[in-house]
């Protein structure tokens, strides 16, 4: 029983470590695929070569975080018959066509046009090379549908049946495809991939634009990322509430972790801004709360009634404090992000866009707050679902494959120790090459030519990079 | 045994391609890795790993839909052959994240280039040897019991999934000499037809040896093989194997591009027919069959219809990529 529970508990840790490395970078290149493509056609449609120093950048950046989750991509399609093989024998039949038509129809294209992008430019011409890198664009986003689709399934199930071994057999595929929760999932993950692109892309300007303000490519990649700052943190924040509102309707325990809610609240819930879970006592402790605002939120009415979870017997309950906390940190992000982009917004009218040091600094500061967010809010709605992998169907610690905890506990430390390793030494290239302003000729390099920022003429920075 | 053409057979016969398509695709570029450590300059390192660089990943995703497929069509063989292999799949993961990162990280730094070259050579040689290890075991027969693996955690390993690991190690090995020699000039060119031969030789007695070995594994195989109908099937193996060889030795000898390169891969691909034989017609060795672990037929009607769509397309412009990159590699180029 105790080595039954050490192995779940250790096959938990493993997905959650190989899923939690692996979303950064589909976050990253999602935003940044969709980025190139748009620059690209930028550069041909205008002929301003500025666009096409900003994409010979971004592009080898782009290489090393794609490498990167293609081979953490790999772990992960065989992570569900390692240690979750009762899941995986129940669940095939109905997720891994979905996983098939991802491999088939996303990371073919992705990995098939990647070559031509990266490599092809003056092979095929600038036409093909604009249809690939296209390609490679619509290739992220298609893999995106189909694994939120899978996901999302896994939340809301739908189209379904039982056979006799327990497995769930296919009956009708539009439902289990567009499953109640995928519309907002996908719409929610896909902003939140092009917010979290915008703010690394606004940091790495904002850090160049502070040492120096006049390179043009710097100042055109922090202009296109304080559009998407400005526009997109609205629309996300709008489709994160409507992805609340039907979680509300389909997964409500989810929902009572989210906000706290351990008791019912028959005429208006409060909004908990901040406070501490207190498991044992089941209630938040030094709560700092609006009343009645949580009712508003997602019942649009100041009197209506919210279930807590008073009504949920103890082992349906989700691990509260980690949802509570997890989605706090994302909400928080999201709104220090719609900070910056009005921030940015007034400056760009005021014509001060390029000359606001402290915007530029806050924009170094959020860089990296795209994937914290990512992070929070899939542990959110992971966490949010337990004790189930499929929603109220099939729990978790009867997924479990006959794995015995050392084993698990073997490959959890190997998996550890490789990926700090390993995608540690890529983020810190990465770091690297962001820290060279674009237009640095042989920028993934070392011992290449480094010209101090700042000092190289523009013209000449933009004479020498196509010789690369 | 009787031979039954529906959903299921037509999909054993899907993933068998889609795992031959990968052996055939990315065993050369595994290949490349394996022999890095036998180039003799940096620069000749370099221009092994650009003559694949624009196609590897490509060439990965293949293995990808080798599992992605078998959850989908085939869950419960998906399910206790990754319980029962555990250890070579995890170990062969983690082999393919360093040899894979190693294509971007070789060229970002000066001061660590050893370290990613190590790691390309190790982790290309441990995938392949963790792969033949896999199919070794697979062979040998992986113990069900109602619907759950039942054997123990080192069953996979025995003499003889170690010699069918090292077997696949050199016959890869072979497949990246010939794919060097295809796609270069020069010293490297020479150097990779210097390791040719041996490599040859190495991966022909390795043939031998798994064919003879395979059927002491387990009496059924050796009834595969030689009644009917699998001997209609079989009686042409040897004489594809003969002629195959003959190409290869020759190619070697006279120094051609191209056809060692194809002789090789006739070997992987009539060695593949010949495992798919004696498996034939089961899924996992020795009692989980085809239909046992097949899907329920709404999922495979419906994966069916994207396959037959995207397969062709995929193969089109998998073929179109190659194409862009054919000949000799301009050992100045690439985009770093």
């Amino acid at each position: 029983m105790l080595s039954s529970f050490a192995a779940e508990t250790l096959a938990r840790f493993q997905f959650a470590f190989t899923v939690s490395f692996h979303i950064i970078f589909p976050a990253f290149s999602i935003g940044l695929a969709s980025f190139l493509a748009v620059l690209n056609a930028m550069w041909l449609w205008t002929g301003d070569n500025t666009y096409r120093v900003v994409f010979d950048y971004w592009k080898k950046i782009f290489a090393v975080a794609f490498g990167m989750g293609v081979v953490s991509g790999i772990v992960m399609s065989y992570q569900f018959g390692t240690n979750w093989s009762e899941y995986a024998d129940k669940t095939g039949p109905v997720l891994g066509p979905l996983m098939a038509y991802e491999v088939l129809s996303a990371f073919f294209l992705e990995a098939g046009f990647l070559g031509i992008m990266l490599f092809g430019r003056e092979k095929v011409g600038n036409g093909l090379h604009m249809f690939a890198t296209a390609m490679v664009a619509g290739g992220t986003l298609m893999s995106a549908t189909w694994i939120l689709s899978v996901n999302s399934w896994m939340q809301t199930p739908a189209g379904f049946s039982i056979n006799e071994v327990g497995q769930f057999v296919p009956e009708d595929w539009w439902a289990i495809i567009f499953n109640p929760s995928f519309p907002y999932r996908l719409l929610h993950m896909v902003l939140a991939a092009y917010l979290t692109t915008a703010f690394v892309v606004a940091g790495v300007a904002g850090w160049h634009l502070l040492k120096d303000r006049e390179n043009k490519a710097t100042r055109t990649m922090f202009s296109m990322a304080m559009w998407m700052a400005l526009i997109v943190t609205p629309l996300q924040i709008g489709a994160g509430d409507a992805h609340g509102i039907n979680t509300l309707e389909h997964q409500p325990v989810k929902i009572m972790a989210m906000e706290g809610h351990y008791e019912s609240h028959p005429d208006g819930a409060p909004l908990i801004l901040f406070g501490i879970p207190n498991p044992s006592e089941k209630r938040i402790d030094y709560a700092i709360q609006i009343p009645k605002l949580s009712s508003l939120i997602l019942e649009h009415d100041l009197n209506a009634p919210l279930k807590g979870l008073d009504t949920v017997p103890d082992d349906e309950e989700p691990p509260v404090a980690i949802v509570f906390f997890s989605f706090r940190i994302m909400v928080a992000i999201g709104f220090a992000m719609l900070g910056i982009g009005v921030w940015g917004g007034i400056q760009r009218w005021r014509g001060r866009l390029y000359d606001t040091k402290w915007l530029h600094r806050a924009t170094v500061l959020m860089g990296p707050m795209g994937f914290v967010a990512v992070l929070a809010g899939w542990i959110t709605t992971e966490v949010g679902r337990q004790p189930y992998t499929v929603y109220g169907l099939l729990r978790t610690s009867d997924s479990l494959g006959p794995v015995a905890a050392p084993a698990v506990a073997a490959s959890l430390i190997a998996f550890i120790v490789v990926y700090f390793f390993v995608f540690g030494a890529g983020t810190f290239y990465i770091m690297r090459m962001m820290g060279k302003h674009p237009g640095t000729p042989r920028l993934g390099l070392r011992d290449g030519p480094i010209r101090t920022a700042g000092i190289t003429p523009l013209q000449q920075t933009h004479n020498t990079h196509p010789a690369e | 045994m009787n031979f039954v053409f529906d959903l299921a057979f037509i999909w054993a016969g899907l993933i068998a391609f889609a795992v031959l398509t990968y052996v055939v695709l990315d065993g050369f570029d595994l290949g490349v890795g394996i022999l890095f450590p036998f180039a003799h300059s940096k620069k000749d390192r370099d221009t092994m790993m650009n003559s694949v660089a624009p196609i590897w990943d490509g060439n990965e995703t293949w293995l990808v839909l080798g599992g992605g497929g078998l959850f989908a069509v085939f869950p419960l063989a998906y399910a206790t052959v990754m319980s029962a292999l555990y250890m070579p799949i995890i170990l062969m993961l983690l082999a393919l994240v360093f040899r894979g990162v190693a294509f971007e990280y070789r060229w970002r730094t000066e001061r660590w280039k050893k370290v990613w070259d190590i790691a390309f050579f190790g982790g290309s040689t441990i995938a392949a040897l963790c792969q033949g290890i896999a199919l070794g075991a697979l062979v040998q027969g992986i113990e069900i019991t109602d619907r759950h693996y039942s054997g123990g955690w080192w069953d996979w390993l025995t003499p003889f999934s170690l010699v069918t690991g090292v077997a696949v190690v050199v016959g890869y090995a072979l497949l990246g000499a010939t794919w060097v020699m295809m796609k270069t000039e020069g010293a490297v060119h020479h150097r990779m037809r210097d390791l040719a031969k041996p490599l040859a030789i190495g991966t022909l007695a390795f043939i031998a040896a798994v064919s003879i070995w395979t059927p002491l594994q387990n009496p059924v195989y050796f009834d595969r093989w030689f009644a009917m109908p699998g001997f209609l099937f079989t009686l042409p193996i040897p004489i594809l194997l003969a002629v195959a060889v003959y190409k290869l030795f020759t190619g070697i000898a006279r120094g051609q591009d191209v056809t060692p390169f194809l002789a090789a891969q006739a070997l992987f691909v009539i060695s593949f027919v010949g495992i798919g034989i004696s498996f034939y017609p089961n899924i996992v060795p020795p009692s989980l069959s085809i239909w046992d672990a097949a899907a329920p037929d709404s999922s495979l009607k419906f994966a069916l219809v994207g396959t037959v769509v995207l397969i062709p397309l995929i193969l089109a412009y998998t073929a179109y990529a190659y194409w862009v990159f054919r000949g000799k590699i301009d050992p100045e180029a690439g985009y770093h």
